[in-house]
């Protein structure tokens, strides 16, 4: 069949569109929902943090008779105190940002998170902690459901990820968040300048604007295309923001960018940061300053110092939690690479102006008896404690105002989990 | 540009190559569907001359500021030096599936650049370097999923196992008997073959067993490099035993071997896993994805047959690819566009649909970070998540800024081409809907694109006019949802 294209331009129509466009006052919208200013920003250390580094039982023998050459000694962890079992607990030395935030209240670390039949898989492991449903992990994600609750019409920049790809936990039926790594470069080019230029902004816009709604996948990316259209003007704001003092590296950077969000009060609810690099099978290095988790733990320690100092600067620190998941802990027992394998369970941590800090849930024993309850999988890794899901119910419950049944499909609230 | 619809070819090209040159569209049309097919697959019948024509007059440019280009040394010439063989192949499907294995078996460069003794220009050789220019004889990863392309699976599987970037990547080289290292006993059943819920834990420590002993040593020579060995003394000479079959007679255990013969362990492993039904599933129903549809379910009578096309052929993957290519699937119009692009495939289409005279690949190699997809660098060893997660809002600001750039780029040459078919604006938006071989537009759409090639001043057709609008179209339209998919 030989056809030109001509016929398709005559012919008409070859898809069934609906033509929506942006809501107009999309600033008035963005104050609108954004009214009761609390920020979340979820923060995803991907590849399984090894809690047990950045948490230490330093009192505890089999830490140290497990771990013989990655274990942080009982002389350098940054004490922080006992957990309600009795155990007590250090940081990693390099988060001397994070002690001051504990010992200032605004630091809650939740211990042994996690599920049954826990996946040690990054892949599955990272869809069940994103989509908060182990029986099921294909699914859209705990926070892009919230977001498909809020009353329509939603403002597309609800949401803001700092990453290029779209995450499965913000993955959302009516709601595209928009994927902004740097706000700097987030633009609409032409290839002519002037009124040209702007009359072709002006088409991509009412392009984008008809979608398909009979084709749902190509649907979807007119929703991202518009969106990104219609957030154009409120990022370039953003850019604007350039305070000194955060770290030049990419999580440093992203969330600067989210301080610059909250500061320019552009109406983000809810942000999406990752900072990876945690799958530590080989040459750990948790001790050595120029070690691969000692780096990890300062760009994770001075991302954060950083960000919670701007805030608490610019008073918004009242209207602002971090929440941090990663997809599993790591096995007890050091491998033979000087690394550790994938494990189970995982440390949570929350942070911000009104989280009640501390420790909630308990430290594992690590006496690899079969027998002990704390531990899994023949003593080989930490059993959970606390149902992941009870963490995100209590965010959803108590921060962001929204109903945890709905979102989570079931009643996980556990109010003795009160870190906020 | 290419003037005639033929949309079969389009879509043949589409998904069993990057997109079509005019010169490849013209030679594909004049031939049966069967023929075409044929010509893809026994791609060693045309000579593999591409890199030659790197540098040379007509052909897309590669920059390398201050410095020799060295595509065996540095991942930035290594990614262009790939990018200009998608764009200039005559050899589509090799490149197609040499990315379908990189993400198959994703190994990031990242990693290996970093690791404890290896660093850049080494990490370099072990992703990208062809054996013949190598000092030391280096056949990088990519290299080696090139040769193997549509090689069979069971020897592909072998060639992962012992390369030296896999061996890195997954932590193989430190697989000991003392210790052994699980990453990649893990990853062979989860992601290479049988897919994830078709192993138990301790499959994946009888799998780590399987490879003690499976690492790397530093060669000699003028050109030292880290090679596989099979160490003896650090392999686990114990029985295993698995939750699955691993002899043909349904056998679950590996017995115990004498320590010189242990590297059969990870050989019966491998063929077990090539053997075991999962995998053909496993791989069929990632084919289907790949080439058939990302819309809807998957189709199981499409998956019974490819899987059995691989076990008939005995893993053959030229007789499975051939399979996947003439099914009535492949060739059903409904399925036609209904797979998201990927980063590489959008852009080298874009290029092949609006032309390369005097075009950088090193801004293309920039722009697709920004889209997601760096080259040699997957994100992690599940490969790119691909689908709507190309699609979030910065990606898809970064794809209209690639069809910018490349307008802007191409402004002149795209004047020169649509002077005679630019006698209105109806005529030159058809003339580009032609050239940039686009999914159907909705009436909506192409009304917008009219208004917006008649805003802005009456039509004279005059040089500047055409060179502004036919720019500011190829923009529009190559920015489009419609064109995003293949």
């Amino acid at each position: 069949m030989k056809i030109t294209r001509r016929q398709f331009v005559k012919g008409g129509a070859a898809a069934f569109t609906m033509t929506f466009a942006a809501p107009e006052f999309l600033s008035d919208l963005a104050r609108a929902q954004g009214a009761s200013v609390r920020n979340l920003i979820v923060l995803y250390l991907s590849g399984g943090n090894d809690a047990l580094s950045m948490l230490v039982p330093y009192n505890d023998s089999f830490y140290y008779s497990r771990r013989g050459s990655i274990a942080v000694p009982a002389g350098s962890v940054l004490q922080i105190g006992t957990d309600s079992s009795g155990v007590a607990l250090g940081l990693h030395p390099r988060l001397t940002g994070l002690r001051q935030i504990f010992n200032q209240g605004g630091l809650a670390l939740i211990q042994r998170t996690g599920y049954d039949n826990q996946s040690r898989s990054h892949f599955q492991g990272t869809d069940i902690w994103s989509t908060a449903n182990p029986a099921n992990s294909t699914g859209l994600g705990w926070i892009g459901r919230y977001l498909d609750l809020l009353p329509s019409p939603v403002d597309p920049l609800v949401g803001w990820n700092t990453t290029r790809d779209l995450p499965r936990v913000l993955q959302a039926n009516k709601v595209a968040v928009p994927a902004i790594p740097n706000p700097a470069q987030y633009s609409f080019n032409s290839p002519n300048a002037g009124v040209e230029a702007q009359v072709e902004r002006a088409a991509a816009i009412r392009i984008n604007s008809h979608v398909p709604v009979d084709r749902p996948e190509v649907a979807f990316v007119y929703g991202s295309a518009q969106a990104a259209m219609a957030t154009l003007d409120r990022v370039a704001q953003v850019a604007t923001y350039t305070p000194g003092g955060y770290p030049n590296t990419p999580f440093g950077q992203a969330m600067r960018a989210v301080a610059g969000a909250m500061v320019r009060g552009i109406g983000t609810k809810v942000f999406y940061v990752t900072t990876g690099g945690f799958d530590t099978h080989s040459g750990q290095g948790v001790n050595q300053v120029n070690g691969s988790y000692y780096g990890l733990m300062g760009i994770l320690n001075d991302g954060l110092i950083a960000f919670y100092n701007d805030i608490r600067n610019q008073g918004l620190l009242g209207d602002t939690l971090l929440l941090t998941f990663s997809e599993f802990g790591r096995r007890i027992n050091e491998n033979g690479s000087a690394g550790t394998d994938h494990g189970a369970g995982s440390l949570m941590m929350a942070m911000g102006g009104r989280v009640n800090g501390g420790f909630y849930g308990t430290a594992a024993r690590l006496n690899p008896d079969p027998q002990n309850p704390t531990l899994e999988n023949g003593g080989n890794d930490v059993h959970f404690a606390v149902d992941f899901r009870s963490v995100y119910a209590q965010v959803i419950d108590r921060w962001l105002g929204g109903n945890s049944q709905n979102v989570l499909s079931g009643n996980f609230a556990r109010p003795d989990l009160s870190f906020i | 540009m290419a003037f005639i619809y033929d949309q079969q070819f389009e879509h043949l090209l589409r998904r069993a190559g990057f997109g079509a040159r005019p010169d490849e569209l013209d030679a594909y049309r004049r031939m049966a569907f069967g023929e075409a097919v044929d010509t893809l697959i026994h791609y060693e019948q045309i000579a593999d001359d591409v890199d030659s024509k790197i540098s040379q007059a007509g052909y897309a440019q590669i920059a390398a500021p201050g410095r020799v280009f060295s595509p065996n040394s540095v991942i930035a010439d290594a990614q262009q030096r790939w990018l200009f063989r998608m764009l200039h192949t005559d050899r589509p499907l090799q490149e197609k599936m040499t990315l379908f294995w990189h993400n198959h078996f994703a190994t990031g460069y990242t990693k290996l650049a970093g690791a404890a003794g290896v660093g850049p220009a080494e990490a370099t050789r072990y992703m990208a370097a062809k054996p013949s220019e190598d000092a030391g004889g280096v056949r990088g990863q990519i290299e080696m999923l090139r040769d193997n392309a549509l090689g069979n699976f069971q020897s592909l599987l072998v060639e992962i196992a012992k390369d030296t970037a896999m061996l890195i990547w997954l932590d193989g080289r430190t697989n000991t008997r003392a210790m052994p290292q699980e990453n990649f006993g893990r990853e062979i059943m989860e992601l290479f073959t049988m897919g994830v819920g078709h192993y138990t834990e301790s499959d994946v420590y009888a799998a780590a067993r399987v490879f003690t002993g499976w690492n790397l040593t530093r060669t000699g020579g003028a050109a030292p490099a880290l090679t596989f060995v099979y160490n003896a003394g650090q392999h686990d000479t114990n029985a295993k035993t698995f939750s699955f079959p691993i002899y043909p007679d349904g056998s679950a255990t590996i017995g115990a071997r004498s320590a010189a013969n242990g590297m059969q362990d990870g050989l019966d492993f491998i063929a077990a896993l090539a053997r075991n039904p999962n995998t053909a599933n496993y791989l069929a129903r990632k084919l289907y994805r790949f080439f058939i549809s990302e819309f809807g379910e998957i189709d199981g009578e499409f998956v019974n047959r490819v899987s059995a096309t691989y076990f008939q052929s005995g893993y053959n993957m030229r007789a499975v690819v051939r399979e996947v290519l003439m099914s009535r699937q492949f060739w059903d119009e409904r399925n036609r566009f209904t797979r998201y692009s990927w980063p590489a495939e959008f852009t080298i289409r874009v290029i092949k649909d609006v032309g390369w005279q005097g075009l950088s690949l090193n801004d293309a190699r920039i722009a697709l970070g920004n889209m997601g997809q760096v080259l040699f660098d997957p994100p992690d060893v599940a490969g790119w998540e691909a689908g709507q997660s190309w699609f979030s809002t910065g990606a898809m600001l970064s794809r209209m800024n690639y069809a910018s750039a490349l307008a802007a780029n191409q402004k002149f040459a795209l004047g020169r081409a649509a002077a005679d078919h630019a006698g209105s604006p109806n005529e030159l938006l058809t003339w580009v809907l032609d050239s940039l071989k686009t999914a159907p537009l909705s009436s909506d759409v192409t009304a917008d694109l009219l208004d917006y090639l008649r805003a802005n001043g009456p039509w004279t057709g005059s040089t500047t006019q055409v060179q502004n609008k036919v720019a500011g179209a190829v923009h529009l339209v190559a920015g489009t949802p419609e064109y995003q998919f293949v």
